[in-house]
């Protein structure tokens, strides 16, 4: 009896309990959305949703005024005709292939440098990163007056020491060649500081060791300092891959798109296609495309790594 | 510093590379202050026969840059501030504050790094205009009020914090409000300092969606007005190079005072990988 009391009574107060434990529960989900509420709210609406909104505009014919018209995939099987496309991919991707092991090359080797303890270290510094300040768009500007055939610096240096006059900017087998030079000069600060980052991170002792055991500075920078870096190298790879699939600022200071399309780019393209021509149907569907690329290309490569034992993620 | 060091070979590798990424800058400035006399002859002078204002004063006078300067000085700083206030509020929600859904939340906003922008500029603007956002101030600064990587970024500072601290003055009876601002916050500087960096320079350079989304000539951002003002001015040089000093001096000039702080901040965000 006094058992069955005493369980009633536990019962009871455990009853007594429900609402309060879920008032508290109520009460720490309100302070809690109220802490990651609108920052959450802001990113998924400025993100989420307009990516799926996106797929949706992609299976349309729509140019933001007349009511849209569903064709299906459409969009999508006229993507993979258009040779204006096609060829603004095959300049991405050679912009791509120029640019992305070249800011890794010349980021490692200028951070390797900057990593000796020499003088004017800082000044040298100072100098390799303020480019990455600056905005694509002013340094767009910048270079096409350093690359203007007639009164740029660059064609005066060449003059100077013999070499023939270039058109650059203005010629069609040049112009996507200097805009990586140019892109380059504007990326390789980001580079150098991830690598420099990562150069002192690496332990002394280990450096010290291996010199100890009779290694030469190029035995071991290529048996601790190259392998220390392997993650580092696998993130710059990622990050310089999608920043040159995206290249837009550049290329529309410089060029815009010219001399004859030579240096239009995918997201030059979808910028044309969808806010010039108001085709917001076809321009999504090429947004999209791009993004597959890209997720396809990082998820290869972050796999690659981890079969190669690189553990960057 | 000044400890005497032996001559390095580095230095024939890194004294014409620091020459060849400083040089143009130097040519930028140097020009914006140039006759157009000097520019446009043949062959061009590199140094200026005289230095002269016409350049900005022709930028000031010819064009709104003045107004797109303040444009931009405004949606820089409501993108700082609310990134600040908005992101540390939510990372330490995440790190720290147990709710429902908070799992869910996160997991949406990490998958929304990949989701590349150009993708989103067709339904922003779409969405935008509807809103009547298009044309106003507004377009230019509200897709910065808020990020993924803000986010991300202040919630694995907090999640470094020690919690005992916050313990402490929970049990000195403060609120969770209380705790976040006066203990949690004034301890996440480096933190801040690193949104603050990569915020200003995303929305202070930021070029391709101001052009979609404004094309009213007075609400028009330095970067913008430049892009704009190019088409139309090509053989103005000391105008345009006016222009791009007065549209890079800022963030270089923060840059150099602030160097120290920055690079520490780019190694500290776990760039480094």
């Amino acid at each position: 009896m006094s058992l069955l009391f005493a369980g009633r009574r536990q019962a009871a107060a455990h009853r007594a309990a429900i609402p309060s434990g879920r008032l508290r529960w109520l009460h720490r989900s309100l302070v809690g959305w109220g802490f990651a509420g609108p920052a959450t709210a802001l990113v998924v609406g400025l993100s989420i949703f307009p990516a799926v909104w996106a797929f949706l505009i992609s299976l349309q014919k729509w140019n933001g005024i007349a009511p849209a018209k569903p064709i299906g995939l459409l969009n999508y099987e006229l993507m993979v005709q258009d040779p204006d496309l096609l060829a603004a991919v095959r300049h991405t991707l050679v912009f791509t292939v120029l640019f992305v092991p070249s800011s890794i090359f010349l980021g490692m080797l200028i951070a390797v440098a900057l990593n000796r303890p020499i003088k004017l270290v800082g000044f040298y510094r100072t100098c390799i990163f303020i480019p990455f300040v600056a905005s694509a768009a002013a340094t767009g500007i910048l270079a096409s007056f350093v690359f203007n055939p007639q009164y740029g610096a660059a064609n005066t240096v060449l003059r100077t020491i013999g070499l023939p006059q270039q058109q650059f900017l203005e010629s069609q087998s040049q112009a996507l060649a200097v805009i990586c030079l140019i892109a380059l000069w504007g990326q390789v600060g980001f580079t150098v500081v991830v690598y420099l980052a990562a150069l002192q991170d690496i332990p002394k002792d280990v450096v010290e060791a291996a010199r100890m055991d009779g290694a030469n500075r190029w035995q071991v920078f290529r048996h601790v300092t190259l392998p220390a870096l392997g993650p580092v190298t696998v993130f710059t790879s990622i990050w310089q891959t999608i920043t040159a699939l995206q290249l837009f600022d550049l290329v529309f200071t410089t060029t815009r798109g010219g001399p004859l399309g030579a240096t239009q780019t995918i997201v030059y393209y979808v910028y044309l296609q969808a806010f010039k021509l108001t085709k917001f149907g076809y321009g999504s569907a090429v947004a999209y495309g791009l993004f597959a690329a890209t997720l396809l290309i990082t998820v290869g490569m972050i796999v690659y790594s981890r079969r190669s034992k690189i553990e960057a993620f | 510093m000044l400890r005497r060091l032996p001559f390095s070979p580095w230095h024939l590798l890194l004294m014409p590379l620091a020459l060849l990424f400083a040089l143009p800058l130097v040519q930028m400035v140097l020009t914006a202050f140039m006759p157009d006399g000097d520019i446009n002859r043949f062959p061009p002078r590199l140094i200026p026969s005289r230095l002269q204002l016409d350049g900005f004063i022709g930028l000031f006078t010819e064009s709104q840059a003045l107004r797109w300067l303040l444009n931009t000085v405004i949606v820089a700083a409501i993108a700082v501030l609310a990134q600040l206030v908005l992101c540390s509020m939510a990372g330490y929600g995440f790190a720290r504050l147990k709710f429902f859904g908070r799992n869910a939340g996160f997991l949406m906003i990490l998958a929304t790094i990949m989701i590349p922008t150009q993708l989103l500029m067709i339904p922003t603007y779409v969405m935008f205009s509807r809103l009547g956002l298009i044309d106003t101030l507004a377009a230019a600064f509200v897709p910065w009020l808020a990020s993924a990587f803000g986010i991300f970024l202040m919630r694995q500072f907090f999640l470094s914090l020690p919690a005992e601290l916050e313990d402490a003055a929970r049990i000195d009876g403060c609120s969770t409000f209380g705790v976040f601002w006066r203990v949690v916050l004034p301890l996440a500087r480096p933190a801040l300092a690193t949104l603050t960096v990569f915020t200003l320079l995303g929305s202070w350079n930021d070029l391709i969606w101001p052009l979609v989304a404004i094309s009213d000539e007075s609400l028009y951002t330095m970067q913008l007005g430049l892009a704009n003002f190019q088409g139309t001015r090509h053989t103005q040089w000391s105008l345009l190079m006016a222009g791009n000093v007065v549209a890079t001096m800022p963030l270089i000039i923060a840059f150099v005072l602030a160097q120290r702080q920055f690079v520490a901040t780019m190694t500290f965000s776990g760039l480094k990988g």
